[in-house]
């Protein structure tokens, strides 16, 4: 009978995405009603000395899967990692964070061992001794509950940011996991990475994030949203209609066919709030609407609104704040 | 160069969504061809036109007809349509096994799907039963001398991935321009072929598809309360947020 949670722990620039916290938070209570053991996992080269801080977020076991074929992320060689391990050690539940990774690695380890995978999670709850996950269906326009009873492991990914991470110590056993890979395991070849250097966190995990439409009227009119977001550590967005226009990057867009983000604040400057910018930002926790025309959608979502010109409203904002900070 | 297209119908994004008997109440909702296999059939024209062969446009649940006309009148040679009663149920494990089953039933040399930030389950767990290897969220595709090349987006940048063909493709934004069907194709779609076939052809039972996932309930967000406007000259009102956001949301 399975038993146990295990967590896959993603790691970016030599730190655990904190994305896997939340999830070891989230394990750490469902373990306190069902007795479950929390466990880990590190896969990778050189990520061993991570250990320790997952087991500050209440991991009692910490699997540290490394080899050199692990240096950087392929789906074939990490996916064959986590599925055997979920073979060897049979967890109930294999919980990842929904990353652009964590979407890749988890619909590939789940049809490896033939599991049940429900994605872009926001809830887990114990319900009749079995966990059930809630998910967003239809761009966030109904919602979906539901758990994987029959299959063994039921897998979820996490939507970052949604669950709160709180330290809570585990015993924080290591133990070494033996890889076991070879040729006919790594298909794919990475020729080239290339990373696009910004200062601002990724826009799905960042706890701020300021974002622009069509308002902003210009590539340049970020620049008072860029002010903004560095005061408060956050990312910089887009509707649809300023990466069609050519004004930022694909990757910075909000939406239905952008990211979904749910960051603790998002200001929605000069955006009228059409469904789809909605899909991905409805979730957020606190939503501000910097709009000049006062019948905008946007209100509708918002939780606090000025009606008038971002560029008068944005940069006085963007120093309030900084005295607020400084309190 | 052989291509088989997994084709999905989806909502249409201003569908209003509604509940009824616990499930999502179908019923006159408008249904668009999911704007990312656009891109895909998009890739799999282009590829033909480069190399020959055929493109087939690959559907699993009854749901599909419009989007395979379409993907037809830009082009696609023939269609194959799984149609079951027991898929109405199924999750995205039950999805992909049958439409692996049915891109076997064709000589292929690559899959393409499209990408969603949704699930994205589909085409990865395609990969994974018919033993191929795949590129998630791809914006360049090469094919050449056995091999694929293609661009995807990952976190923060872009990574250039190899993989031996055949493969999984799933198409992201930017790729390409999909055509519009010209009146020609359209005409000509009519004609082209759509196979339909059940589990049974396929060889599957329907145990051997059973969802892995099982629905408990289907719920609307609850409406949120209504926000506050702040009134006055812009240097008031943004001392005023700026204190509500600390002192009311917590927020900063
Ligand atoms: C299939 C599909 C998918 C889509 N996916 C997405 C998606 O992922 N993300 C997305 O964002 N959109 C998406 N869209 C597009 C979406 O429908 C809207 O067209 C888009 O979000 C509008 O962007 P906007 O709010 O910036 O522009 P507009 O709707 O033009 O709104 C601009 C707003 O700025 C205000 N404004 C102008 N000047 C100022 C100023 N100086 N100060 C303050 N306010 C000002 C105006 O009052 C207006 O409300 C999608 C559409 C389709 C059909
Ligand atoms: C328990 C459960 C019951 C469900 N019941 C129904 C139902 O009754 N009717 C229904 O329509 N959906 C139903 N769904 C949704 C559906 O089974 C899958 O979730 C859906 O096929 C995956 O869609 P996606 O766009 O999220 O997949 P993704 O994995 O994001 O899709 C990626 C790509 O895979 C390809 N693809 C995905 N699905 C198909 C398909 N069916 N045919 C061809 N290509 C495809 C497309 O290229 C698509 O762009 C149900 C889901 C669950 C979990």
């Amino acid at each position: 009978m399975a038993k146990g949670i295990l967590v896959f722990a993603e790691v970016k620039d030599g730190k655990v995405k904190n994305v896997a916290f939340e999830m070891l938070s989230a394990g750490r209570k469902i373990a306190g009603q069902t007795g479950d053991e929390l466990a880990a996992v590190l896969i990778g080269k050189g990520v061993a000395g991570l250990a320790g801080s997952l087991a500050e977020y209440g991991a009692d076991k910490i699997y540290v899967a490394e080899d050199d074929k692990l240096a950087q992320y392929t789906t074939d060689a990490y996916s064959k990692v986590l599925a055997d391990l979920i073979k060897e050690t049979d967890p109930a539940t294999v919980l990842l964070g929904c990353t652009v990774l964590g979407r890749d690695l988890a619909a590939k380890t789940a049809q490896k061992v033939k599991a049940g995978l429900l994605s872009d999670c926001i809830a887990i709850d114990v319900e009749g001794g079995g966990l059930v996950f809630t998910r967003p269906v239809y761009s966030g326009k109904a919602l979906l509950k539901a758990g994987v009873p029959e299959s063994s492991p039921a897998m979820a990914t996490i939507r970052p940011n949604v669950l709160t991470a709180e330290p809570a110590a585990g015993k924080g056993e290591v133990v070494n996991y033996a890889v076991n890979l070879d040729a006919s395991d790594l298909r794919q070849v990475i020729k080239d990475v290339i990373l696009q250097v910004s200062s601002r966190p990724e826009l799905t995990e960042a706890n701020v994030i300021v974002s622009g439409g069509r308002g902003v009227k210009g590539p340049e009119g970020f620049k008072v949203l860029e002010d903004l977001a560095d005061v408060l550590g956050g990312a910089v967005g887009a509707s649809r209609a300023c990466v069609d226009a050519g004004w930022i990057g694909q990757n910075l867009q909000v939406g239905q066919t952008g990211k979904v983000v749910s960051p603790t604040l998002y200001f929605a400057c000069g955006i009228s709030g059409a469904i789809q910018h909605m899909a991905g930002m409805s979730s957020s926790k606190c939503i501000v609407a910097i709009n000049k025309d006062e019948e905008a959608a946007i209100f509708k979502a918002a939780d606090y609104g000025i009606v008038g010109d971002l560029f008068e409203v944005v940069p006085i904002l963007t120093e309030e704040i900084k005295k607020v900070i400084a309190k | 160069m052989n291509i088989a297209v997994l084709l999905k119908q989806t909502f249409d994004t201003e569908a209003k969504i509604e509940i009824a008997g616990g499930a999502i109440n179908k019923k006159g909702v408008g249904l668009i061809i999911n704007p990312y296999d656009e891109y895909a059939v998009e890739e799999a024209l282009k590829l033909k036109e480069k190399n020959g062969g055929e493109v087939t446009i690959i559907s699993a649940g009854a749901d599909t007809p419009d989007a395979m006309r379409q993907a037809l009148a830009m082009g696609a040679d023939k269609a194959i349509s799984v149609e079951d009663p027991a898929l109405a149920g199924g999750d995205e494990y039950t999805t992909a096994v049958v439409l692996a089953k049915a891109v076997s039933t064709i000589p292929y040399d690559l899959v393409l799907a499209g990408w969603r930030e949704g699930s994205a389950q589909v085409a990865v767990r395609v990969a994974e039963e018919l033993g191929l290897p795949h590129i998630n969220v791809v914006t360049k595709l090469d094919i050449d001398g056995g091999k694929a090349t293609a661009t995807r987006d990952i976190e923060g940048g872009n990574e250039i991935v190899e993989v031996p063909v055949p493969a999984v493709i799933t198409a992201q934004k930017g790729l390409n321009e999909p055509r519009y069907p010209s009146m020609k194709g359209i005409m000509q779609a009519k004609k082209k072929p759509i196979q339909k076939l059940s589990l049974g052809d396929l060889g599957l039972s329907a145990d051997q598809v059973a969802a892995k996932v099982k629905v408990q309930s289907y719920f609307l967000p609850s409406a949120k309360a209504a926000g506050k406007i702040i009134g006055g000259e812009a240097p008031q009102a943004a001392a005023e947020l700026a204190r509500l956001l600390r002192e009311e949301a917590n927020a900063i």
